[in-house]
This record gives structure tokens, C-alpha cells and sequence, in this order.
């Protein structure tokens, strides 16, 4: 059971990942910054209330903040981790004898795939004796850490996936890299842009004249932004304000959910299909 | 046949890298591929090694199509490309083990050829370092014992001694012929093919995607000389001698060396015709005191083919 379970690339990925010390490196930088954001908030808080005790309250600021700190670290590690995958071996030139092997392109490509994500994982979970401080203050629930660690690894394969397939169908790894970044610059920051001018647009513009369909592109531009899925799942409120404003009764996390598990089956099937971009066959 | 070539062809637009190849192999043999750079060797094991597909023509590893079963095709193959690099941070019985995981070698399998393959290509004393740290004659022939993890019944080596220094082409040239005698079908192309000669069992040549010629060493070599080096050492009157040559038809691209009074030339008569001369040349009283052919080894015969072959 385990010999057919096993993926030979998966291992060596993780054998090579954890011997170099970038990777050391970075998740140095990723709980130094965490580490700096909490020191900062609870001396801040501390210093202004002047008794030394800590809100609820405050302690669930200091839980969203962290948490979208935290989105966006990973965002924006995920891409270095695998936007090398496949273009790395090409440009070492290990990528030939890998395939003349009897590996499929899918075992290849997912092997790459769940390496970077098993190291991000890891990343994330050496983060949460730092998210335990909410515990220790309270205001969170566990049930709403745990979902939004879910979404978290969701973004994780999805963005991977995008990295993967651009190390794939790129020669040169600093392309891959660019355009994996473009990505997440397009999804995290071009979607808030689209979905605050479609909002203002919707408003001016009575139904009758396209503003529901303007507010249904809100409310997609919103719903595929990862800063504002952290949102509705820390303050299910703003969920139900979109509703309201967009009219679009679906949960933001469920459009989420369908568009990046769509991102990823999309990404990982152009990587498999171009791995093998010299052979017709693909097999 | 283990290596059956039908009608291969392969074009990037309108240039024509592999021209209708026909080749047929049987089990056992081995190969040796000689033509210039961009000849079309490399194109030619690609698309054996299934890292590309040919636009028309099919190959046949073992009866396996190298288009329609790829997979079953690696099963049967080691390949060895010309460049090729390693995985800097593991070491080489790591190395040897993830290729033999991605062959589906089971872990209680791999632990047992390790050693052995490590024993074959003498690195037995190396399993336990870096493979960045070994010397490109380990690295290539560590490269060598990766291709034979599977136990694939066909080799294919392209330049496997490129850029080895004498010694470690020795190591690679003696390992190529245990590897001769345990029976395998060995594909390979090098520079250095005169060296690989007494172990090639046919040859062939390739030159802009044609294969111009195919046959054992002897039979190439009859084939593509057409004509006969010849040197002459007189021990005077060198004009005079050149004179006469310059007579003959049949005699081409005289080179006078005044500083050894020798004369060469190429000659495209028979022995018959070249007994005619050497009697002419004795009444014409001429001081000659040798005539030698010198033999042309297979680097002049690739040299002579290739010679004005474009660069890759």
C-alpha cells in the first residue's frame, strides 16, 4: 500500500527543501514578521489602555489583522516555492532524465505540487503556537481558526497550481516567477480595485440599466479576493453586506471555494498536459 | 530486432533534422553513431527516448512504438544525455534510490542494486557523498549507473566520454564493454568513436539527417575512403618527383614537405594501377626508397565526412 502510495519526486522535493537553507531562511523571515506584528500590537495595546490587561475585543483585532498578515505572507511565499518546480530541473538540465522515467506527467507534476504545499503547510503550522496568543486573550472561536486555516490551504494549492503551470509552459524560471506574482497581484489586489469601481458603478446605475449585473461583477470581484473571503470569515457581518449590496445570495467562501478548486484542476491539467510538450502522446 | 527504425523524420519548420531513417538492430549489438554536430544523433535518441515526438516515421524498442507506448518504451531504456546535471544537495546512493522510486524498483529491491550498480561503475567509495562534490568522470559515470537502475534491455549513450579527460574515458570505455558482455543493446554516439571502434559492433554514419552509411567497422571504412593516402620518401630531386606524380589522373591534392623529403597524396587508383605507377616511377629513375599507405582510422573517416558540416 505505502510503495503505491509513494511519489519519488514528492520525497526528493522534501529532501532537498529541507537540506537548503533558504527554505530555513524563510520560514525565518515568515514567523520573524509574525512574531514582530504580535510584539508590536500587544505593546501598543498594553501601552495605550496603561493597566496591562487585554479586551476580547482587541484580542479579535489582533486575531484579523494576524490573519490577513498571514494570507498575505503566504501568498506571497507560495509563488517562490513553486514557480522553480518544473523550470528548475529544466534549466539544471535534470528535467530529460526525469522524463525518461516511468513516472507520469501527473505523478511528476503533483509530486512538485504537494512538496511546495506540504512546506507551506508546515509554515503555517509553525505559526500557530504565535495565533495560540489569541487563544490566551480570547474573543476566537477554534471552529473559525479552522476553517479559515482551510481556506488557507485551498489559496495554497490554487496559487501553487498557478506556479506549477507557469514553471511548466516557461522555459526560464524568473518568467514563471513574474508571471505567478502577476497572478497574485491580479487576484489580490486588481479584484479589490474591479470590485470597488463595479460597486460605486452598480449604485449609480439603476437595475433596469445593468446595475444588477454591474453588482453580480461586484460581488464575483469580491468573492474571488482572498483579503476579502479572510473578511467574511472573521466577520460573517460583512458577508451579509455584500449580499445585501450585490443581491447574489451565495456565501462569498462558496464561490471562493468553487473558484479556486477550479483554478487549481485547471492549472494542474495544463502543467500535466505541457510536461510532455515534445511527445504527441503526453503518456 | 530490438531497435527497428522506420522511415524517421523529423522537421522544425522547414529545417529538416532527421530525413527518412531507417535502421534495424538486433539484440546484443552495439552501436556506434558518428556525424558531425547537428548531424541529427541527438534528434535521433530523442525521439528513442521518448523526449520527442518525430513528425512522421515511428521507432520500435523491443516491438514497443516509441509514439503509441512510451511508457513501456522507458521501461526498456537507459538514456544518457549529452548535458546533463544532478541534484546538488543529495548524496549518491540517494541519488541511484530516487531513480530507481521512479522506475517502481520496490525500497528492499533498490537497497540491494545500489551497491551493485556503485560496484560496476567503481564509485563504491563515493556512495555516502555529495554528488556536486564528484569529479565530471564520477558524475558521468554515476549518470551511467542511473540508467542501468531498471535493468533496461537498450542503452542509449549520447557522447558519453564528451569532456572526459584520458583516464576517466579508459573507466568509461572499460565499463561500456562489461556492459557489452552482459548482453546489452548499446546505442552510442561520440567524438571519440575510433577509441569505442573495437566495441562497436556496427556503425553508422549520419549526416544531415541521412544516413549515408551503415555496416561493421571495416565495411564503413572501405565505404567512405573511396581513395588511398599515400606518402613517398625520395632522398632527392623532389620537383622531379612531384612532376611525375602530377602526370597520374588519379592522383590528387599533392603536398610537398621539402624540410622530410616526403610527397603525400590521394590516390583513387586499384592496387593493380598502383603497381603500374610504383614500375612507372623506377624507369623514370626516380630516388624514391618508400611508398607507404597510411591507413585512415575511423577519426579520419569522420573527419573526411564531416568535413564542412555546419556547426550546431
Amino acid at each position: 500500500m505505502m510503495e503505491r502510495l509513494y511519489n519519488p519526486v514528492f520525497v526528493k522535493e522534501l529532501k532537498l527543501r529541507f537540506r537548503s537553507f533558504k527554505s530555513f531562511s524563510g520560514l525565518m523571515f515568515y514567523l520573524a514578521v509574525l512574531v514582530i506584528f504580535i510584539a508590536g500590537f500587544l505593546l501598543i495595546t498594553t501601552g495605550f489602555t496603561g493597566k496591562g490587561f487585554f479586551r476580547p475585543d482587541t484580542s479579535f483585532a489582533m486575531f484579523s489583522v494576524l490573519t490577513i498578515i498571514q494570507m498575505a505572507l503566504v501568498l506571497f511565499i507560495t509563488p517562490s516555492l513553486t514557480a522553480g518546480a518544473i523550470s528548475s530541473e529544466r534549466e539544471k538540465q535534470t528535467l530529460n532524465i526525469l522524463l525518461t522515467t516511468t513516472q507520469s506527467s501527473t505523478q511528476i507534476v503533483i509530486g512538485k505540487l504537494l512538496s511546495s504545499v506540504s512546506f507551506l503547510v508546515l509554515m503555517l503550522i509553525a505559526g500557530l503556537p504565535l495565533y495560540s496568543l489569541v487563544f490566551l486573550f480570547g474573543g476566537v472561536s477554534p471552529s473559525q481558526i479552522a476553517s479559515i486555516f482551510l481556506f488557507y490551504l485551498l489559496t495554497v494549492v490554487a496559487v501553487g497550481s498557478i506556479g506549477v503551470m507557469f514553471s511548466t509552459i516557461t522555459k526560464k524560471t524568473i518568467v514563471a516567477m513574474i508571471a505567478t506574482y502577476g497572478s497574485i497581484i491580479f487576484l489580490g489586489g486588481i479584484t479589490a480595485f474591479f470590485f470597488f469601481i463595479t460597486m460605486a458603478f452598480s449604485q449609480m446605475t439603476p437595475p433596469a440599466a445593468g446595475g444588477t449585473a454591474q453588482s453580480f461583477m461586484a460581488y464575483f470581484w469580491a468573492a474571488i479576493n482572498p483579503g476579502a473571503l479572510i473578511l467574511t470569515l472573521i466577520e460573517p457581518e460583512m458577508g451579509r453586506g455584500l449580499k445585501e449590496l450585490s443581491g447574489v445570495k451565495l456565501p462569498v467562501w462558496v464561490t471562493y471555494l468553487i473558484f479556486y478548486s477550479g483554478i487549481m484542476l485547471l492549472c494542474l491539467t495544463v502543467a500535466i498536459k505541457k510536461l510532455r510538450a515534445n511527445m504527441k502522446s503526453n503518456r | 530486432m530490438m531497435i527497428e527504425i522506420q522511415n524517421l523524420t523529423k522537421k522544425y519548420g522547414s529545417f529538416i533534422a532527421l530525413d527518412q531513417l531507417n535502421l534495424s538492430l538486433a539484440e546484443g549489438t552495439v552501436f556506434g553513431f558518428v556525424g558531425a554536430n547537428g548531424a541529427g544523433k541527438s534528434t535521433t535518441f530523442s525521439i528513442l527516448a521518448t523526449l520527442l515526438s518525430p513528425t512522421s516515421g515511428d521507432a520500435f524498442i523491443n516491438g514497443k512504438s516509441v509514439i503509441k507506448e512510451p511508457k513501456e518504451v522507458r521501461k526498456q531504456i537507459g538514456y544518457m544525455p549529452d548535458f546533463f546535471g544532478v541534484y546538488d544537495q543529495l548524496k549518491v546512493d540517494e541519488y541511484l534510490d530516487f531513480y530507481g522510486a521512479s522506475y517502481g524498483i520496490n525500497i528492499a529491491d533498490r537497497a540491494v542494486l545500489i551497491p551493485q550498480l556503485l560496484e560496476l561503475v567503481n564509485l563504491t567509495n563515493k556512495r555516502y557523498e555529495y554528488v556536486d562534490l564528484l569529479s565530471r568522470g564520477m558524475k558521468q559515470r554515476l549518470c551511467l549507473a542511473r540508467a542501468l537502475i531498471h535493468d533496461p534491455k537498450v542503452l542509449i549513450l549520447d557522447e558519453p566520454a564528451s569532456g572526459l579527460d584520458p583516464r576517466a574515458r579508459v573507466e568509461m570505455r572499460d565499463i561500456l564493454r562489461n556492459l557489452k558482455t552482459m548482453g546489452k543493446t548499446i546505442l552510442i554516439s561520440s567524438h571519440i568513436l575510433p577509441e569505442l571502434a573495437e566495441m562497436c559492433d556496427e556503425i553508422g554514419v549520419i549526416d544531415n539527417g541521412k544516413l549515408i552509411a551503415h555496416g561493421n567497422v571495416a565495411t564503413i571504412q572501405a565505404q567512405l575512403q573511396g581513395e588511398k593516402h599515400i606518402v613517398v620518401k625520395v632522398t632527392d630531386r623532389l620537383n622531379e618527383v612531384r612532376a611525375f606524380l602530377e602526370e597520374d589522373p588519379k592522383i590528387s591534392a599533392i603536398d610537398v614537405i621539402e624540410s622530410k623529403l616526403e610527397i603525400e597524396f590521394n590516390y583513387r587508383g586499384t592496387d593493380e594501377e598502383q603497381v603500374v605507377l610504383l614500375k612507372k616511377a623506377i624507369l623514370a629513375d626516380l630516388p624514391i626508397y618508400a611508398l607507404t599507405e597510411e591507413e585512415k582510422d575511423l577519426e579520419d573517416v569522420f573527419m573526411a565526412i564531416t568535413k564542412g558540416a555546419d556547426a550546431e
